[in-house]
């Protein structure tokens, strides 16, 4: 027993030690990576608990479940803004993560070869068109089409399931709105990830399912899909943490107003576009330092969400493999 | 020989180094968006044709950027579309002066289809934006609209969401005329409404205002102006109906009373042409400067924007309402107690 232990790094000693320097020195800048961004975060931290300092000290656990928003008796909460922030992304992830799947399993299973590769472009090239472009497309051609057609006809018909409730404000300002816009968004960073995961499905894994007489679909669904899902989900987090984060975009059609409504179609606001909003005229301590304590909560709220993620793809297992 | 030669040569290098420092003044400011473009162009101005050795950069960021600014001693001077408070005033180490250095009105754009030269009173814009008064052919603002067919259509309120000098005018206005705001909404530069949308900016009102059929919103009468975007008639205290101008802004100023700190509102101004919801943006200064070069540039670039016809002409030319020669005589007097 002893003797193979020993006898093992023998034999790796005896390979001939060409660079140890390099090898040292390789080290210790990868090292250096994980040190560098280790001490960002942490500076990023002491900066956002500092400034939040006053606010935690004068509201406590009491802001988290606050519904008030109020500056003029400087009363306030973040309750509104994580439900906003929460909901919007939701919407966002139901909307993008099929449509995202579908596409990536059309580009690398089902579309013509020659197609492929430009529909791949133009889909990443989406990922390019700045946040305030999609803002401003959304206000100005989607959220007007949005209330004149799909908002007022569920408004109509199924206005008495709350979460179509009425009355809709504004043009369509509305945590629906902002979950559409987001799901467009994430969209291309989903799709590439999701290509790239059903790339590496190994080819033989189809060909087993089509020996065994499966049709297109059930290659898909049993071959391709469930091998890879661990993969997918990771895609769906990556977007995920785009969603929670989003502002410029979000804050121009998500109707800014820190109230909580069971409607979609009504308005609401996001922890990141508060902040956004808000800090630049933040005239006094307690305000700037609540704004402060919001990113903590955002900070807080995204660790929360993508641990909840982690647990749930470990404890899916990928059939075959570890992999993905 | 060659040492005491060496420190000599060094002290003369190190006296043309900080004479070369002294022969430019860099005084900054920060603040106030509203008043950034007329603040750009007298700073470019002024060290171009006035004084070489002065450069000027104002970097806006919003008045409570500004008031923070002032406050800490990072900035020279601040601009504010709102005062300050007794508390802030206390906390600081100097005294800190208001200098009220532009003035503008805040106006109220609506799309109502069909409806045009819309006339409004205090009472129902409060109303309005309590959720009290929901649709566009309610009583009250039909009987101020004799003649207009008035929609059955709701209205959707829109308001900034980002803190702005502009809600600040308004909010003040609005808690000047309804006992009902003052007492459940209050004002200042961001507050909690009590429905309707928020949008970043007046480009972001008006844009949602637009877009929105029975919308109404609220914006820089500079802003109304430049893009052409019509307003509503508001009713002054005196009872007329006026369409918000730079001359009404000026009248409404003139009749307001003016206290010696010239901390004041004037919304819902006395005089019959006074347009209501008006208000002013100062210059917040320090009474005592922290180094005189500064300080003695600093009080000559305030004195050359009050007094110099070209200042005046450029605020102008870019639609601020002018400050009043008899409030500007004061102005003066209390530019005159900054000690350097």
């Amino acid at each position: 027993m002893k003797s193979t232990a020993q006898a093992l790094p023998a034999t790796a000693a005896d390979l001939p030690a060409p660079n140890r320097w390099g090898n040292r020195i390789f080290e210790g800048m990868t090292m250096l990576s994980v040190v560098i961004l280790g001490v960002c975060f942490v500076c990023a931290a002491y900066v956002l608990v500092e400034g939040a300092w006053l606010a935690i000290h004068t509201y406590g656990w009491s802001f988290l479940t606050s519904q008030q928003w109020n500056p003029v008796t400087e009363n306030f909460g973040a309750l509104p803004f994580i439900f906003g922030t929460v909901v919007s992304a939701a919407i966002a992830l139901l909307i993008a993560v099929p449509l995202s799947i579908g596409t990536a399993i059309f580009l690398t299973d089902l579309a013509p070869l020659w197609m492929r590769q430009p529909l791949t472009s133009v889909i990443e090239m989406l990922a390019a068109v700045p946040s305030v472009i999609w803002g401003l497309w959304g206000l100005f051609v989607l959220m007007p089409w949005l209330h004149d057609h799909p908002y007022t006809w569920l408004n109509k018909h199924f206005g008495s399931i709350p979460i179509f409730g009425g009355p809709i404000e504004g043009s369509g300002s509305c945590i629906m709105s902002a979950g559409i816009i987001v799901a467009i968004m994430i969209l291309p960073i989903v799709t590439s990830v999701s290509r790239e995961i059903l790339r590496a499905v190994p080819d033989l894994q189809r060909e087993a399912a089509y020996g065994l007489g499966a049709t297109r679909w059930e290659v898909t669904r049993i071959a391709v899909l469930s091998y890879a899902r661990r993969g997918l989900l990771g895609a769906a987090v990556l977007g995920l943490g785009r969603a929670l984060g989003e502002t410029m975009a979000v804050t121009m059609v998500v109707g800014n107003s820190p109230k909580i409504h069971a409607s979609l179609l009504q308005p609401g606001w996001t922890l990141a576009s508060v902040i956004a909003n808000q800090f630049g005229e933040a005239s006094d301590d307690l305000q700037r330092s609540v704004l402060f304590e919001i990113g903590l909560v955002l900070v807080g709220v995204t660790i929360v969400v993508n641990i909840g993620a982690l647990i749930l793809i470990k404890s899916i297992e990928t059939p075959g493999t570890r992999r993905a | 020989m060659m040492k005491k030669l060496l420190i000599s040569s060094l002290l003369v290098g190190l006296l043309t180094l900080t004479g070369h420092a002294a022969d430019t003044v860099a005084l900054t400011g920060s603040g106030s968006t509203f008043v950034k473009p007329v603040m750009d162009k007298w700073a470019s101005t002024y060290s171009t044709s006035v004084d070489p050795t002065v450069k000027i950069n104002y970097a806006g960021g919003g008045s409570g950027t500004g008031q923070k600014n002032i406050l800490d001693g990072t900035v020279d001077f601040a601009g504010s579309d709102g005062p300050m408070s007794d508390a802030q005033l206390k906390s600081a180490p100097t005294p800190i002066l208001h200098l009220p250095v532009v003035a503008g009105a805040v106006v109220i754009i609506y799309n109502v289809p069909g409806v045009t030269g819309l006339k409004l009173d205090g009472p129902t814009l409060a109303n309005i934006f309590l959720g009290n008064i929901t649709k566009w052919n309610d009583p009250a603002i039909v009987a101020q609209n004799p003649g207009v067919t008035l929609p059955d259509l709701d209205i959707s309120t829109v308001h900034r969401s980002d803190g702005s000098g502009t809600t600040y005018i308004f909010t003040d206005y609005l808690s000047n005329v309804s006992p009902a705001w003052q007492s459940t909404v209050g004002k200042k530069t961001s507050v909690a409404w009590p429905g309707g949308v928020g949008q970043q900016g007046s480009a972001g009102v008006s844009a949602q205002v637009q877009k929105t059929t029975g919308g109404i919103g609220y914006v820089e009468l500079i802003y109304a102006l430049s893009n052409k975007i019509s307003f509503a008639d508001v009713k002054n205290a005196a009872g007329n109906y006026i369409t918000a101008s730079l001359g009404g802004v000026s009248t409404a100023l003139a009749t307001a009373t003016i206290p010696a700190d010239f901390r004041f509102s004037y919304v819902n101004a006395p005089g019959d042409a006074s347009y209501p919801i008006s208000g002013v943006t100062w210059l917040l200064v320090p009474q005592q400067s922290k180094d005189p070069v500064k300080g003695t540039k600093l009080v000559a670039f305030i004195k050359w924007i009050y007094t110099d016809p070209s200042a005046q002409a450029m605020a102008a030319k870019l639609n601020y309402a002018p400050i009043p020669p008899a409030v500007v005589t004061r102005v003066l007097a209390a530019v005159d107690t900054i000690k350097n």
